[in-house]
């Protein structure tokens, strides 16, 4: 191949991946513009089409932060709530992971399929009875009552993407390890674990983004402002704020929400990407 | 990578004891959490829904929705909920997959590309069902943009439609950052040896990174399949489970709390279960996701 070739070849796929990029932002954001737009609009303007918002008002997001809401307590709820869910099922999902992945026991694939299978019972039998069992112990209103039942619900999904991860891992790495007179614990922290990071945040994400966004568990489960997370507020406020059309404000609830979730992966992608993969074993 | 390993490296023939303490703690909370109201409720289908003591009626509530008299309905039920899944999954599948593909490449401002990529997914289920059930109101913004008048709630094609394009919005991000991590543990070193064996951009594709992250697809697949059977919030939303719409978990729910009735509710629950677990198993021997099988046979034979 000529060298001019080669360049033209490699402008045109620079042209293509722009393409591809541009599509998929548009994909991804033009919904969520329009939901911006929508939550800069005053309640009559509701179906004015305009792409732009014409008259942006920030009522609907005064509604959501004035203290009847009480919004800021809410963010704060589901930031306490999904931060321990995401650390507490990390914990678990490694540890069980690694045992499925690397260890030689009896029952492994039963194992992998409970977990698979505790996912496949729809919400609500699993809500009343447990709502019952959490009454009793005098939990209803506590965070507990929606952190370990979240922990369990993203520990299958977790489990399975951090199997497939340490599965992945060359052995040989680990073993090398061992010969250098590493305890199997040192070699799991400083060899294996290392190298499974991007599967580790990965999740890590989709358990926090699912846990902040749970609502069925903890619509029931919280009673009171004092534990409620935001999509259970958000929920109520039809009821509070604007009797006929609360669309505004959920839509302003909903930039409210969905931004510190932007931020945290914008934050932690760098660590979906790992460089030490790339040449660990030659 | 496949070295043949030497007798130093081989590993002892039994970690039952460590395994058991590093997997019996995740156990243990998912028989509380999950395997405990499972149980009860499944106990609970058992018997009947009157008012006052509800008398032991056996499969009756079983029977009732697989061909007495709830069975049209179960069945529609179990009808759109395949295709609600059927759909979405193929859908979020190739769009998740050609997503992947692209943030994997060194670009500037991928970081960026990644964090707009999530947020369909990170925006809460029920605002983003609220964000699209007006949208497709007649007289809002998909409508204005097309030029149509459609009334997309209104009728069983158009509130289908609209379902199915709400939901691969909200969750193909979901497989894309799978299928991501997935690419993340393939070396660059496979990609230039198949470059330089003269393999095209198509057949390195296709003969090299699909074998090696069918494990990450197979999974975001699975769990998938698991979480669109049991489709609720986005028909819930849009229609209430009218026009057609309403999946097995819709039936459920109506059930056991809006008609009081736990008995048939939890009946109802356990055939959803049944339904998912047989597909997915039909899907996973299908499709060959024996990611673990393999792996294990691979080196018993070392």
């Amino acid at each position: 191949m000529t060298a001019p070739r080669a360049r033209l070849k490699r402008r045109a796929s620079r042209i293509g991946l722009g393409v591809a990029v541009a599509v998929m932002v548009l994909f991804c954001l033009l919904p969520f513009y329009w939901m911006l737009v929508s939550s800069l609009k005053d309640a009559r303007d509701i179906f004015d089409n305009s792409l732009i918002p014409l008259e942006p008002t920030l009522v609907n997001y005064a509604a959501v932060l004035g203290s009847q809401n009480s919004f800021v307590l809410a963010l704060r709820n589901s930031g306490i709530i999904a931060g321990s869910v995401t650390v507490f099922a990390l914990l678990f999902g490694v540890t069980a992971s690694y045992a499925i992945a690397r260890l030689q026991f009896r029952g492994k694939n039963v194992v992998l399929a409970l977990f698979l299978a505790t996912s496949m019972f729809p919400g609500v039998a699993i809500l009343t009875p447990l709502f019952q069992l959490f009454a009793n112990l005098g939990w209803i209103d506590t965070f507990q009552a929606m952190i370990i039942p979240d922990i369990s619900f993203s520990l299958p999904l977790g489990v399975w993407i951090l199997t497939s991860f340490f599965r992945a891992m060359p052995w040989e790495l680990e073993a090398a390890a061992l010969v250098d007179g590493c305890t199997r614990g040192q070699a799991f922290r400083r060899v294996i674990l290392p190298l499974a990071v991007p599967g580790v945040f990965t999740t890590a994400i989709l358990v926090f983004i699912s846990a902040w966004n749970e609502f069925m568990i903890a619509n029931s489960m919280s009673q009171t402002s004092a534990s409620q997370p935001v999509t259970v507020a958000i929920a109520q406020f039809s009821g509070i704020s604007q009797f006929d059309k609360p669309y505004g404000s959920q839509m302003a609830a909903g930039v409210l929400v969905t931004v510190p979730l932007i931020v945290l992966v914008l934050v932690f992608q760098r660590r979906i990407i790992s460089g030490l993969t790339a040449g660990g074993v030659k | 990578m496949s070295a043949p390993r030497s007798s130093a490296t081989r590993r002892p023939r039994s970690d039952g004891r460590l395994a058991f303490w590093l997997v019996g703690p995740a156990l243990l909370v998912l028989g509380v959490i999950i395997g405990y109201p499972v149980i009860s409720s499944i106990v609970r289908s058992l018997f009947g829904d009157g008012i006052g003591e509800s008398p032991f009626v056996g499969f009756d509530n079983y029977a009732r929705a697989l061909w007495g008299f709830g069975a049209p309905e179960f069945w529609r039920s179990v009808g759109i909920t395949y295709l609600f899944a059927g759909v979405t999954i193929v859908l979020e599948t190739v769009i998740g997959m050609l997503m992947a593909l692209v943030m994997n490449q060194a670009f500037r401002g991928r970081g960026l590309l990644r964090a707009s990529v999530l947020v369909p997914w990170a925006i809460p289920t029920a605002v983003a069902a609220v964000l699209w059930k007006w949208a497709f109101d007649p007289a809002g913004i998909i409508n204005a943009l097309t030029g149509s008048t459609i009334i997309w709630t209104g009728s069983e094609v158009p509130s289908i439609v609209a379902i199915i394009i709400a939901d691969t919005w909200k969750t193909s991000p979901f497989i894309a950052l799978l299928i991501l991590a997935g690419l993340q543990v393939v070396p660059d070193e496979i990609y230039e040896a198949a470059k330089i064996d003269g393999a095209n951009a198509w057949q390195r594709f296709w003969r090299v990174t699909v074998p090696l992250i069918r494990p990450a697809i197979a999974v975001a697949v699975v769990f998938r399949l698991l979480d669109a059977l049991r489709m609720y919030d986005l028909p819930q939303i849009f229609t209430q489970g009218a026009n057609g719409t309403a999946t097995l978990s819709i039936l459920a729910v109506q059930s056991t709390l809006s008609q009081l009735k736990p008995g048939y509710g939890g009946a109802l629950s356990t055939l959803t279960f049944v339904v998912i677990f047989i597909t997915a198993f039909v899907f996973v021997r299908l499709l060959g996701f024996d990611a673990v099988s393999r792996a294990e046979r691979q080196r018993g034979e070392r």
